[in-house]
Formats: C-alpha cells, sequence, structure tokens
C-alpha cells in the first residue's frame, strides 16, 4: 500500500500513521451540545466505499493529510494537505 | 531411468546426495525429484491422512505429494518440494510423516479405517467421556496430523528483505513472459523479470518445440541472455511473486542460496523483495489438473506435462512401459517425446471419441482408464473401453485433465475469475489488479504462438500507458496447436477416487458433503479440507468444484471458487520477518550516559526502546533494595544525579505557540511568565489523561516540554495534529529534541551546592527559584537548567548538548558522590515519586481522568482545551469512580504489591466486592514500610478506612489505611527551600 | 440425527449412506416472530438459544452468503476468558463457561481445546498490570497463574530467553483458555438450531429495514419482504451499514486483522501464546499449522484483506521471540474485518427503534464470545432485558462516558486500539 504525499511524493505505507476519519477536522464548539460531540468523536458513517480520512506522513515531512480512498478496492483518490483541506473549511 | 540424449542437466558434472540415508547420483541441474526417479526411486512420501504411499504428481512447486525435509540439525527444513529442491554436493534429504519408515509406516492402518475417517467424521465423535478431548484424543490426532516437524532450534540461516521498484514487473519467464519483457525492455522501460524456477523458459524447458527453427530452450536462453545484457532489466530467477498488494506492491521470495545449502558465501538464504511495480504482466502459466478415477493415487501416475518434463528437461523417464490418460490433444505429446526417445508406449487412452493419430502405439478412444494396481509402485491400469474392463501393464500413467491457468495473482485483491466453456477453466478477470495484464498460458492461451503474441500484446499495453513508444519486430515464428478438450473431471465407479491427494479428499468426499449440506463451495471446502493443502488446491480444486458443482445440479460458474490468497507459494516466516531475530526485533535507544551506568555495574532495564539503568550497586550491597534504600537516601538527604534524557523534548515556537499550549493542556500557559516552567496535563480529546510533563518558557514565543517517556511520540503526533488540523492558522513550529539534549536531574537538600560548584554564574533561591528555569553555562559549555522537581526534594534539571552529556553526568556524579550522595536508577525514582504521590503511566494507565487523578481542579473554566468537554460527561464524573489514593500496611503483614485488589475490610475477594487496585508499591526507607497508590472508589472520600487488599497471584491478604496519594512533604516546602 | 461415535462406525460399515442433511435450507416464509440478520457465529447461536432457552422458534435466520461465512470463519480461533474489567469480566467469564459444556450442549465436536494461554510480560509494569488482570480474574472465578521467568521456560522451553530484546520477565498463565475448531461452532449451532425448527436462509441479503411509527414491521431481502416482530442485527463487518437501514450510525470503524497459518507440522507448540509487546499470538491447530496473527493494518477497510507492512511485522515478531519457527512456512494469509468501537468493548443493546436490537462491536476478539453473546442477545431479544453478564454492553456508554471498557488503556475514542 502507498500513498502520493503531496511534499514527498509516493511512500510505502509504513512512513504513515493513521488516525481515522477526516470528520476529526470539524471539531465542534465546547458548546455545541453532548449530541454533537457523540458525532465527532465516536458515530461514524463508517462507508464501505470512498471514505476521506486522516494519515501523518510520519517518517517523512510530518504533514497530516486527509487521503480520499475506497475501503472496499483501497484505491487511492487523493492526497490533500490536511492544513489546506481545514482552511478551505472555514 | 536417465534417457540417453535428452535434459538439460549437466551430464559433465555428477552431483552426490542422501535421500533416507542412502546415496544417490544426479548431474547439476536435476531437482530432488528428477535424481530420485533417475535412480528408479519411486516412493517419495505418504499422505496426510491414510498415510497412503506417493510418488511425485508433478514437476513443479505445486508437488503435492513429495514433501521432504533438507537438511540437518538446526538448518533441516521441512516440507520441502522434492520437485524444486535442487540438488547439490552433500544434500541430505529426508521423508517425511511415516513411522518407523517411508517404506514400512505403521499409520498406513488409517488406510483400512477408511470408510470410518471420511469427511468431516471428527465433528460428529470423540465427545464421550468430555474430558478425553484434551487428555486423549487431541493428542494422538496432533501426533498423527502434520507434515514435516520443525527442529525445535532457532534457525540458523540468515535472511534478508529489500525493496526494488520498476516500471514493469512480468511474472513468469516463460514464452509470455519472456516476449513481453523483451518487448518492454527494447522500447527502454526497467523491467524485472521475476520466474520460481531456477532456468528461466518454463515449458520451454520442458517441451520439443521450436521457436524460429530452434529449440524452444535455446529461443528461451537467447532471450534470457538478451535480457541480462540491458541495464534496465533485472532478471530474478528461482524468485517467486508471491502476493499481489495496493498500489502495485508485490511481495517476492528470492531463493538466494537453498539451492547451494546455505551458508558460506556470506549471502543470505533467501530473501523477501517488496517490488513496487507501475505496472505488472502476468505470466504465470497454467498447471495440469490430473483426473480422478479409482486409486489415481499411486506411485507412478503423474500428470502428462509432468512426465514430458521428466523427460525434455531432466533427460528422465519415470518409467519403462507409459500410458498416458487423456481429455485433450496436448497431452498427446507426452507419447509422441516417450516414443521419440526410444520409451515404450503401452496404451494412449482418450476419453474423447474424436481423436485424430497415426501412432504406432495402441490409441483407445471413448475409454477411460477406472482404477489402477500395484502396491508402493504402479503395476497396471484398468481401462473402461467399449463397455468393457481391460488391463494394461504400465509402471507409469500420464494423466491430463486439461490446464488450468494461474490466475492465483489476479485473486489477490478479491477478483474472482471468470468461467470459459471452451476451455473448461478460469481465466482472469481482467481489471482484477489495478495494472496488471495477463499474458500466456495464465490467460488461457496454451499454444506457444499464442503465448509469444500474448506477451507482445501485454507488453505493448503497458508502453502505451508508460507513454513509450514499442519497437516493431516480427513475432518469432512456432507452433500454434490447438487444444482440443472435453470435460473429464471423475471417472464414474466405486472406491476412492483421489481429488486433493495430500490431505486424502476423494470424490465420495465431497459428495458426502453435498448429502450433508455442505453444498456451498466454502462449506465443502472447511467440511472436507479439500484445497487447504500445502498446494491450496492448485492441482484440485477446479475438479473438485466441478464434482461439487454435479453434486449439486449447479454448474461450474454458478458454483463460484474459493479464494486464493496470498502467498501463492509459500514464505518462511524467518524470511518475511528477516533481520528481528534477538535483538534486530526493534532499535535500541541509549542515553549518553549508557556506558559511564554500565561501567558503575549498573543493570540496564528496558523503558520503550530505551535502556536506562535500574540501580548502581556498591560493594557490599547484595540486594537491588539496598541499592536502591541508599539512593532514595541519596536524594532525600544529599544529592543524587539521574539520566532523564529519555523524557520526550518538544520544542515549541512562534507567535502562537503559547495558544497552541492552552488548547492541548489543560491548564493555562499563556499566562506563564519567561523563565518559568509549569506543570501541565494533557487529556485526549476523549477527556482521559494523555500525558502529564513540564513546560518551559524560554522566551516569549518560545516553550520547551517535556513528556514522559513513553508518551514522546503520541504526544508529538498530538500536537501536530492539533496544529495543523485544527488551527492551521495558527503560526508556529514545533520540533522534537529529545535526542539533542542529554538533561539529568541532580535532587537533593545539597543540589544547589554540587551545581554551583560547576556553573559558571552560582544561582541562589532568588535568582532560581522553584520552577525557574534558563539558560546558563556549565564548565563553559552552554546549557539550560530548570527547577523542577519529581522527587519533592529541592531539585533541578540540567540539559546541554548531547555530545557533552556523558561527560557531565561522569562530573555530576562524581561531585555528587563528593557531597555524600551518587547516581541513582529507576528503582530510587520509583520509589522517591511514589512517596511524593506523583503519576506515571502506572496510574495514567489510559482510563483515568484528571478528576480520577485528583487534578480535576486543573482544568481550566475560563479556556477551552482539548478532551475538556468529554471529561465533563457524567460517566467521567461520578464521585464513585476508582480515584487516586495511598495505601499504608496497618495489620500484621507489611508486605503491598502492585496489581492487587482493593476490598472493604472483611468482603470476600470476588468481582462484585471489587473497591479498587493498587497500581505502584515501593518500600520507603523513610518510613520502613511499603507505601502504594492505587485507585479505589470514592477515594479522597475513603481516607482513613481500613480496607483489604487481596493478591491471589501472589498470595497475599493485607490490611490498608486509605490516605491521601503523598507521604513526604504534604506542603511542599522541600523542593521550594 | 444424534451423532456419536457408534453412528460413525455403522454408517462406516454401510457405506456411508444414512448421514443425512447437518441443517435444513428454508425458504422465507412471510412472517417470523423474529429475524437475525446474519448467518454467522454470533447469529447462529443468537438463533439456537432463542429456541432452546426461550422456546422461540418462529425464528429465521437471514445471510446474504453462506454460513459462518464472516469471521467465525476467518479467526485465529483463541477461546479465553482474561479480561479484567468489570462487564467484560463476567461475559467471558459466562462465555467460557457456555463453551465448556457446547460439544454435548450441540452433539458436535467443536474441538475446544482448553490447552493453557500464556500471556507474556516484559517489565515491572507490565507484570503488575497482568497482576492486576490475573487477580481480576480469579475474583471473577476464573483461573490465572502468575508464571516468572522460569515458570515460563518451564512451559515455553523454545522462546529465546537469551538474546531478546525484549527479554521474557513472565507470564499470565490462564489454563482454562485455548482454541476452537472455528467452522465446527458455527456448523454446530446452525444444526441445533435447525433441529430446533429455526429457518436458515442463505443467500438472502437484507436490504432494507421496516419501521413503521417507531416500531420494527420486517425486512426488505433480495428473496422479498419479511415480516417480524423482532429483528437482531447481527452483522459484524458490516454492522454500520445495516444499522444505516435503520437510520442509525454506530461508534464503529471497520479495520482489518490479518491472520496466517503455515504448512503442518508436527506438534511443536502445545499452547496458546501471547506477546504482546510485539502485537503477536500463536497456536498450532490439531492439523499441524501454526496459526498466527498480529495487529491491525490500522486503516478502515471492508477488502478483507491487509498488506505486507502489518505481516511482515508479525514475521519479525515471531522470529523474535521463538526463532525455532523460522523454516516454517506461510501457507495462507488472510483478513476479516473487524467492528472496531472506540474502547474496544461490543454493544449487545435495544436500538431506538421499538422491537430492533443490535449485537455488534466484537472488535478482533469476536470467537470467543460466539456462546456468550448469543445466549445473551437472545435473551434480550426474547425478554426484552439486559442478560447480566452482558448489561454493560450498552451503545449510550460513549455518549455518558458510563461504563466505559477500555481494557487496553488506549482511551476510548478511535483508532486507538
Amino acid at each position: 500500500m502507498r500513498l502520493d504525499c503531496p511534499i514527498c511524493g509516493s511512500r510505502d505505507r509504513r512512513e504513515f500513521y493513521y488516525q481515522g476519519d477526516a470528520v476529526l477536522l470539524e471539531r465542534p464548539a465546547p458548546d455545541a451540545g453532548a449530541a454533537a460531540w457523540d458525532g465527532y468523536l465516536h458515530l461514524r458513517a463508517n462507508p464501505a466505499g470512498e471514505t476521506r480520512d486522516l494519515w501523518l506522513h510520519e517518517s517523512g515531512c510530518g504533514a497530516w493529510l486527509v487521503v480520499t480512498r475506497n475501503t472496499v478496492t483501497h484505491a487511492v483518490e487523493s492526497v490533500e494537505l490536511a492544513s489546506r483541506v481545514k482552511e478551505g473549511l472555514r | 531411468m536417465r534417457i540417453r540424449g535428452k535434459g538439460l542437466v549437466d551430464r559433465s558434472d555428477t552431483v552426490t546426495f542422501r535421500f533416507d540415508g542412502r546415496s544417490y547420483d544426479g548431474f547439476a541441474g536435476d531437482t530432488v525429484a528428477s535424481a530420485l526417479l533417475a535412480n528408479g526411486v519411486r516412493l517419495m512420501g505418504r499422505s496426510f491422512k491414510y498415510h497412503r504411499p506417493r510418488g511425485v504428481l508433478t514437476a513443479g512447486s505445486e508437488e503435492p505429494n513429495a514433501l521432504v525435509t533438507v537438511g540437518i540439525g538446526a538448518a533441516a527444513e521441512p516440507n520441502v518440494r522434492a520437485t524444486t529442491q535442487e540438488i547439490f554436493e552433500g544434500l541430505e534429504v529426508r521423508s517425511q510423516n511415516a513411522w518407523p519408515s517411508l517404506d514400512l509406516d505403521l499409520l498406513a492402518v488409517n488406510n483400512l479405517f477408511a470408510p470410518w475417517l471420511g469427511a468431516g467424521f471428527y465433528y460428529k465423535t470423540f465427545m464421550w467421556p468430555k474430558a478425553f478431548w484434551e487428555r486423549v484424543y487431541e493428542p494422538v490426532i496432533r501426533r498423527a496430523a502434520g507434515l514435516g516437524g520443525l527442529s525445535g532450534e532457532p534457525d540458523p540461516d540468515t535472511y534478508e528483505r529489500a525493496f526494488a521498484f520498476c516500471d514493469v514487473l512480468v511474472i513468469g519467464a516463460g514464452p509470455a513472459g519472456l516476449m513481453a519483457a523483451l518487448t518492454a525492455a527494447r522500447a527502454g522501460a526497467d523491467v524485472i523479470i521475476a520466474d520460481e524456477d531456477a532456468r528461466p523458459g518454463g515449458r520451454l524447458n520442458a517441451e520439443v518445440l521450436e521457436i524460429d527453427g530452434e529449440p524452444g530452450h535455446v529461443w528461451a536462453a537467447r532471450a534470457v541472455a538478451e535480457l541480462e545484457s540491458m541495464r534496465n532489466v533485472r532478471v530474478m530467477s528461482r524468485t517467486t511473486v508471491t502476493g499481489a498488494y495496493d498500489q502495485g506492491t508485490f511481495g517476492a521470495l528470492e531463493r538466494v542460496n537453498q539451492h547451494r545449502g546455505g551458508r558460506g558465501d556470506g549471502a543470505p538464504l533467501a530473501c523477501f523483495w517488496r517490488i513496487v511495480a507501475k505496472h505488472s504482466i502476468l505470466a504465470a502459466g497454467a498447471i495440469e489438473r490430473p483426473v480422478a478415477f479409482q486409486n489415481n493415487d499411486r506411485p507412478g501416475i503423474m500428470t502428462a506435462g509432468a512426465v514430458r518434463a521428466y523427460l525434455n528437461r531432466w533427460g528422465v523417464s519415470p518409467g519403462r512401459a507409459v500410458t498416458v490418460f487423456a481429455n485433450n490433444d496436448d497431452a498427446h505429446r507426452t507419447a509422441q517425446d516417450m516414443t521419440a526417445a526410444g520409451v515404450r508406449v503401452a496404451a494412449v487412452i482418450d476419453s474423447r471419441a474424436e481423436v485424430r493419430s497415426t501412432a504406432e502405439y495402441p490409441v483407445y478412444r471413448n475409454a477411460q482408464v477406472s482404477n489402477s494396481q500395484g502396491g508402493k509402485e504402479l503395476e497396471s491400469i484398468s481401462i473402461l473401453v467399449n463397455g468393457k474392463t481391460e488391463k494394461i501393464q504400465t509402471d507409469c500413467l500420464a494423466m491430463s485433465g486439461g490446464w488450468n491457468p494461474s490466475v492465483h495473482l489476479t485473486c489477490h485483491m478479491n477478483g474472482r475469475p471468470t468461467w470459459r466453456a471452451d476451455i473448461q477453466a478460469f481465466v482472469p478477470t481482467e481489471g482484477a489488479v489495478p495494472g496488471m495484464t495477463t499474458a500466456g498460458a495464465c490467460r488461457g492461451s496454451f499454444s506457444t504462438h499464442g503465448c509469444l503474441a500474448d506477451g507482445v500484446a501485454a507488453a505493448r499495453q503497458v508502453l502505451d500507458a508508460l507513454g513509450k513508444k514499442a519497437p516493431d519486430s516480427a513475432l518469432p515464428q512456432t507452433e500454434d496447436a490447438p487444444y482440443n478438450l472435453a470435460p473429464l473431471w471423475a471417472v464414474a465407479g466405486k472406491g476412492r477416487a483421489w481429488l486433493d491427494f495430500q490431505n486424502d479428499v476423494c470424490v465420495k468426499d465431497v459428495k458426502q458433503a453435498v448429502v450433508e449440506n455442505f453444498r456451498s463451495v466454502e462449506h465443502m471446502k472447511r467440511y472436507t479440507t479439500q484445497g487447504m493443502a500445502t498446494d491450496q488446491g492448485k492441482n484440485s480444486n477446479v475438479a473438485a468444484l466441478a464434482v461439487l458443482a454435479d453434486a449439486t445440479g449447479r454448474g461450474i460458474p454458478k458454483t463460484g471458487t474459493t479464494t486464493f490468497r496470498p502467498p501463492y507459494s509459500p514464505v518462511s516466516i524467518a524470511a518475511m520477518g528477516a533481520g528481528a531475530q534477538g535483538q534486530g526485533f526493534a532499535p535500541q535507544r541509549f542515553t549518553t550516559s549508557h556506558r559511564a551506568g554500565i561501567a558503575a555495574g549498573a543493570p540496564m532495564i528496558e523503558t520503550g526502546l530505551w535502556y536506562r539503568p535500574s540501580y548502581f550497586p556498591k560493594p557490599g550491597e547484595k540486594t537491588w533494595r539496598q541499592s536502591c534504600d541508599r539512593e532514595v537516601g541519596h536524594v532525600r538527604n544529599a544529592v543524587g544525579v539521574c539520566d532523564v534524557s529519555t523524557l520526550g523534548k518538544i520544542d515549541i515556537q512562534g507567535p502562537d505557540a503559547a495558544a497552541l499550549l492552552d488548547l492541548v493542556y489543560v491548564n493555562t500557559f499563556s499566562t506563564l511568565k519567561v523563565g518559568r516552567v509549569r506543570y501541565g496535563l494533557m487529556l485526549r480529546e476523549d477527556g482521559t489523561v494523555m500525558d502529564d510533563g513540564t513546560c518551559a518558557r524560554l522566551g516569549m514565543t518560545h516553550f520547551v516540554i517535556t513528556t514522559t517517556t513513553a508518551a514522546a511520540g503520541t504526544v508529538m503526533r498530538h500536537l501536530e495534529f492539533v496544529a495543523q488540523c485544527l488551527r492551521p492558522e495558527w503560526r508556529g513550529a514545533m520540533t522534537s529534541t529529545t535526542e539533542q539534549w542529554a538533561q539529568f536531574a541532580v535532587a537533593g537538600p545539597r543540589s544547589r551546592d554540587l551545581l554551583n560548584g560547576l556553573l559558571d554564574a552560582p544561582i541562589d533561591n532568588d535568582t532560581w527559584p522553584f520552577m525557574a528555569c534558563g539558560d546558563v553555562s556549565v564548565l563553559g559549555v552552554a546549557a539550560r537548567l530548570f527547577r523542577v522537581s519529581f522527587s519533592g526534594e529541592h531539585a533541578y534539571e540540567i540539559a546541554v548538548g548531547a555530545r557533552y552529556g556523558e561527560a557531565l553526568f561522569r562530573e555530576l556524579v562524581a561531585r555528587a558522590e563528593g557531597l555524600g550522595g551518587g547516581a541513582y536508577g529507576m528503582e530510587a525514582m520509583n520509589v522517591l515519586r511514589i512517596e511524593k504521590g506523583f503519576i506515571t503511566h502506572a496510574e495514567i494507565h489510559g482510563r483515568t481522568t484528571a478528576f480520577d487523578v485528583g487534578m480535576g481542579a486543573m482544568i481550566s473554566a475560563t479556556k477551552d482545551c482539548i478532551g475538556k468537554v468529554m471529561a465533563a460527561r457524567p460517566g467521567l464524573m461520578d464521585r464513585d469512580r476508582e480515584r487516586l489514593v495511598g495505601f499504608k500496611p496497618t495489620g500484621a503483614v507489611k508486605q503491598l504489591s502492585a496489581g492487587a485488589h482493593v476490598f472493604a475490610a472483611g468482603m470476600e475477594a470476588t468481582r462484585e466486592n471489587d473497591q479498587g487496585y493498587i497500581t505502584s508499591v515501593g518500600f520507603s526507607p523513610s518510613y520502613e514500610t511499603y507505601v502504594g497508590l492505587g485507585f479505589v472508589k470514592s477515594g479522597p472520600e475513603r481516607y482513613g478506612e481500613v480496607m483489604r487488599v487481596v493478591d491471589h497471584l501472589r498470595e497475599l491478604d493485607v490490611e490498608v489505611e486509605i490516605c491521601p496519594p503523598v507521604f513526604v512533604d504534604p506542603e511542599g516546602r522541600r523542593a521550594r527551600g | 440425527m444424534r451423532f456419536s461415535g457408534l453412528r460413525v462406525l455403522r454408517e462406516g460399515l454401510t457405506g456411508n449412506k444414512g448421514w443425512t442433511p447437518q441443517w435444513r435450507d428454508a425458504d422465507p416464509k412471510a412472517e417470523y416472530d423474529a429475524i437475525i440478520i446474519g448467518g454467522g457465529g454470533h447469529g447462529l447461536s443468537t438463533a439456537y438459544y432463542l429456541a432452546k432457552e426461550h422456546g422461540l422458534t418462529n425464528v429465521a435466520v437471514l445471510e446474504k452468503g453462506y454460513l459462518g461465512g464472516g469471521n467465525v470463519g476467518r479467526n485465529t480461533t483463541i477461546v479465553r476468558a482474561n479480561y479484567f474489567l468489570p462487564g467484560n469480566s463476567e461475559f467471558y467469564s459466562h462465555s467460557l463457561k457456555l463453551w465448556e459444556g457446547l460439544e454435548q450442549d450441540l452433539n458436535y465436536n467443536v474441538m475446544h481445546s482448553q490447552r493453557g494461554l500464556i500471556n507474556l510480560f516484559h517489565s515491572d509494569g507490565q507484570r503488575d498490570a497482568f497482576a492486576r488482570r490475573g487477580n481480576a480474574m480469579i475474583n471473577q472465578g476464573d483461573d490465572a497463574v502468575l508464571l516468572d521467568r522460569a515458570g515460563v521456560r518451564k512451559h515455553l522451553p523454545y522462546l529465546d530467553f537469551d538474546n531478546a530484546r525484549f527479554p521474557i520477565y513472565g507470564g499470565l498463565l490462564h489454563p482454562r483458555g485455548g482454541t476452537a475448531r472455528h467452522d465446527a461452532v458455527a456448523w454446530g449451532y446452525a444444526r441445533g438450531a435447525s433441529e430446533r425448527g429455526v429457518d436458515l436462509i442463505q443467500q438472502c441479503e437484507v436490504t432494507g429495514i421496516d419501521i413503521e411509527n417507531g416500531r420494527v414491521r420486517g425486512v426488505q431481502t433480495t428473496r422479498g419482504a419479511i415480516r417480524a416482530k423482532k429483528v437482531g442485527i447481527v452483522v459484524a463487518g458490516r454492522s454500520g451499514q445495516v444499522a444505516a437501514m435503520a437510520g442509525m450510525r454506530l461508534p464503529i470503524e471497520s479495520h482489518v486483522l490479518q491472520a496466517f497459518v503455515t504448512e503442518g507440522l508436527k506438534p511443536c507448540i502445545d499452547h496458546v501464546v501471547s506477546f504482546g509487546m510485539g502485537h503477536f499470538y500463536i497456536s498450532q491447530s490439531d492439523k499441524g499449522g501454526l496459526v498466527f496473527g498480529g495487529d491491525l493494518d490500522f486503516y478502515a477497510s471492508y477488502a478483507a484483506r491487509g498488506n505486507l507492512p502489518m505481516a511482515e511485522h508479525v514475521m519479525e515478531a515471531g522470529m523474535a521471540l521463538m526463532p525455532m519457527i523460522g523454516k516454517a512456512r506461510v501457507l495462507r494469509s488472510w483478513g476479516g474485518i473487524m467492528d472496531m468501537t472506540p474502547d474496544g468493548s461490543p454493544i449487545i443493546d435495544k436500538t431506538d427503534t421499538q422491537g430492533l436490537f443490535i449485537d455488534c462491536g466484537w472488535c478482533y476478539g469476536g470467537f470467543k464470545a460466539v456462546p456468550g453473546s448469543g445466549f445473551s442477545f437472545a435473551h434480550l431479544m426474547a425478554t426484552g432485558h439486559h442478560h447480566g453478564p452482558a448489561a454493560r454492553y450498552r451503545l449510550d456508554r460513549f455518549r455518558t462516558g458510563r461504563g466505559l471498557m477500555d481494557e487496553e488503556g488506549t482511551g476510548s475514542q478511535h483508532n486507538l486500539h
């Protein structure tokens, strides 16, 4: 399994740390309420198909990445810098 | 029997090896199987269940019968296919799964019990009496089962792992693979071509055919030579591509030295490759399938292609009177080649009505082989022709039920193969592995011409994708014979007709499975063990499917297949785990004071990847406790020195560094003054404690934080996550400096005295009060000094560049000793912190909250922080949660143990009564008793309560008093002094 | 048909002609008292206990593939009760007790083999953590023995005691831990349920859950609509998709866990050995293959197959711990889809929809839970009340923070287990 780090290029999965659903970028406000926080931290769409998740290029450039990929085929659609994606959310 | 003038072995190079203690001669280029056949040895193994005598069935890695143990002593390797092991001088080969000998195997008695040992019999019995399963039945079954045995000794061989990268990986170096590689390589692509065989060429080495007017094997050798001469090509023989993985990654096992017996020239026995290929061309060929008929498993009955391979490649005839049983034209080559080589062909039995033959040997049309006779060797066969049974004397039956394309790798990523009725076989489904195209027999192109044409076409497709131009060259001229197959899977009749030879799965087992409703192909497989032997069904699955399809009336396409999974052929654990034996398993991290610690006799213990001194023994000290007590005394009464460099250090700089720290710590750091340190607690977003440590402000925009040794990596990831994923707009950067700084705790009432002897500018309590930090100069070297304490004493941590670490440590220890103190290790450090009630990961073990460890009030009410919202969940604020307390023994037993559980006094030690547990225990020299930390329900509300502590495992039952978790200097005067 | 040695003997003498289907393939009826979605280990055992313990026999098990085709057919077959947190302790203890009578109960040899499980530890801190665990096991009424280094050497002389990167300090022995023949468990429950009247319906995929006014009414399937008063979702690996049919989002991420088996070998490993430092565990099957595995691949996946990095890591751990297995060859690797919950513990609960129940989130530990899960889920479905030993497996524990069961201490949020 390999990912195309936008900074380093194609690298083996061994270099990356996995964190899970990219919903973690969207941290609720402290007063958003129990349901919002439950949704943020626990409940998952967990799709069998395309998903967006967070990876850290830990043994590379240290960038957190948003990877769009397929959980059934493991095909990788795109890899973006998480910081850019987050800035786009604003 | 060796045939003059045939074969590609080197007859000038005689090689002597031993099989079951007897010496045999073969030639360079022989396998164990070909050499034994040349010597007239037919019996090479025993089957798994019935211990039936078995000879070689095939000439390749798919061999199910002739499994042997190679080598002796610790280097012995079980379950080696005699068909792939090349012989070398001194090779020791032993048969396996037979006792007392291969020839006389007592467990062959199982064969007599066959009526009771059919599919799944063991699910229906061995249940009475209940206790007998583990004691009687299972041990007997286990001893009877298994194939070869491991030596029980550590593997003495060396192995390697490596990465390789290419534009095109060509898997298989038969006609299709060689043609594909030539085409791609000539166009300039980076090519790796891998073949499991020692000699590339595939069937070209096993057949009598011509390409461009020269023998096929000569053409193959020429192609290999051309490829090897090109700088953009790597030819990897003896290399099996074992698995297809994501994004063009392949596993491959190269047997570097196994054909030479390993050891000697420094090369590893085997190398496991990770090959990353932009494209791949599968040219893995096909595997011939046997036909099921009664007693089709006798030594001497082989696949027709294998018989040809032994003749044409190794110059060996497996028999003197050969018969052929076929349902296709291809197998007739065996009879033709044998006749041409001067071997008598007794008959060809063809199940088809229309067979064209002008041969001199008898050809029976519309005929089937219905049985075989003989003891440990084939003597004759019964054939059914025109409704009559005839017997034919023969010592070698070459059978062919057609060929199965080797689709395996195309299934490794969950692809399902496609049934092709015209060849009665499964072929790869295009696109099953991204980037992979297929060529040759593995996609059902069975003629040599078809293979070459496929090879060119596959290479062109890849070159197109790579943007390279394919060279224009004519396709070599060769045969393009039709295949003409009529399906024949199992000959009707009584008795046992084998499908899976090794596992002894017969046609009747599959039928019985159907009767018992194991009708799904997966159920049939699992119930009968069909296809679960070492060949993973390569020889038998399709025929078994056909029998199942027939028995259920579903037809083969609807029956479906089981899944082929990696590895294609088995890979040793040692090869895939190369380098991990002993110390190679994980990196070793050493502190700068490591050598000094070793020199002082300190036993080193593993803390994560680090090594840290346990204690520093002095002459006369007999136990670790004596040393530990003394070292605790140093710190409490004089001064102690301890290397704390393993704590994680993260340097954080930038205008928004303070804001970042406010977000990740429960307490506030933006208010911290420059030159001051503050203890900080970090939560995970789920509200449990992640880590604790200190944070020093070295400048307005410059902080250095410490983490625990264990959590350094976790905290770094977490901070980067917060910075990049939650607050990318904040300006700042961080880096780990754990290894750049050597840091030492100098602790005890005389710590400042010690430091002032070293510092270029002395300090006092006003210039350097408790929790002060800043730059200092120590013996002319720039250093950082932090007045922090993990012992409760007046203490400092001094940090210098790592290169000065060892020198500073030695200097600090020498001076400490001059002041009545000395170095202290992990044991003393643990006692010191327990006495003071400081927590470590024994307490913040991932399930405890700030509230649980008595730090709930530290969570700032005026700002947000990671974990704050979730920490406020009702379940995490319950007063009756298990909360941090101290323990003091109050009864007759003064011992405490970590891991013991706590109960109300007088209550039985059961789960229902469980009130908590002890996490840390140390002998406090200050109190001359054991003290402990741990958790008790409603903890702080139970101070003073006498409770019962039970450790079943260490047989301790202790009366304790629950107390605040601070045993020494609860007011904290000493640290400030 | 009752199975026995005598029956095998008689059939053998008469040409094995008397065997009959081990379970009945049923066509779906229009309505059932209860439908179990999922014909895996947990689903089949639920159906069995519904019939046996609660007399509910108008029950259908709907399976989209073949019975026992999920994780019950692709695990490393370990059976143990060595948990230490309240909730898990009593549940796995109960499940192990059911295992101990399973052959006799089912009249099916599932080859439950209590050969002993040893968890190794490599530091004082780990020893203390295992002591806490072992004491909790004994408090629960189960068995545990703390072995020192010499004690481990006596049981497992082939470990690397002399040159290990992480020296062996000792081990926690769970004598009643062991293995079982995984497929047989599914088949035994299927046979038992079928004999009691349960309809086992294969090749029947649920495509929708019918809910009216907050009450479940039945399911839509590839073989038509089926009405039911109660519906239980027991579909490890597909929990999220099926729950979504009822409008639910679950606290689950699906991950791949690989496992491996070697070629057959003569007996060489007599216990189940677990090497926590290397995330490695191993046992030897009765057929002779070494069955072993390690940690998750660590990325969300429904592919039921893994990649090389974790496969190689598992081999590394094996070589580090027991270098005598070096020449054993891996015959097959495979992957299962794990329902990973935030705290690593499962869910057996009602849902907000009346009559709709869910049993999921078994992470990578579901096999040993097959009897207990079925028993407790059947109890919940039949009575509407949580069964004592499984009473803490609530869906809402993540929202409320009450009763989190994080055995590994890696946190109650995703991807830490």
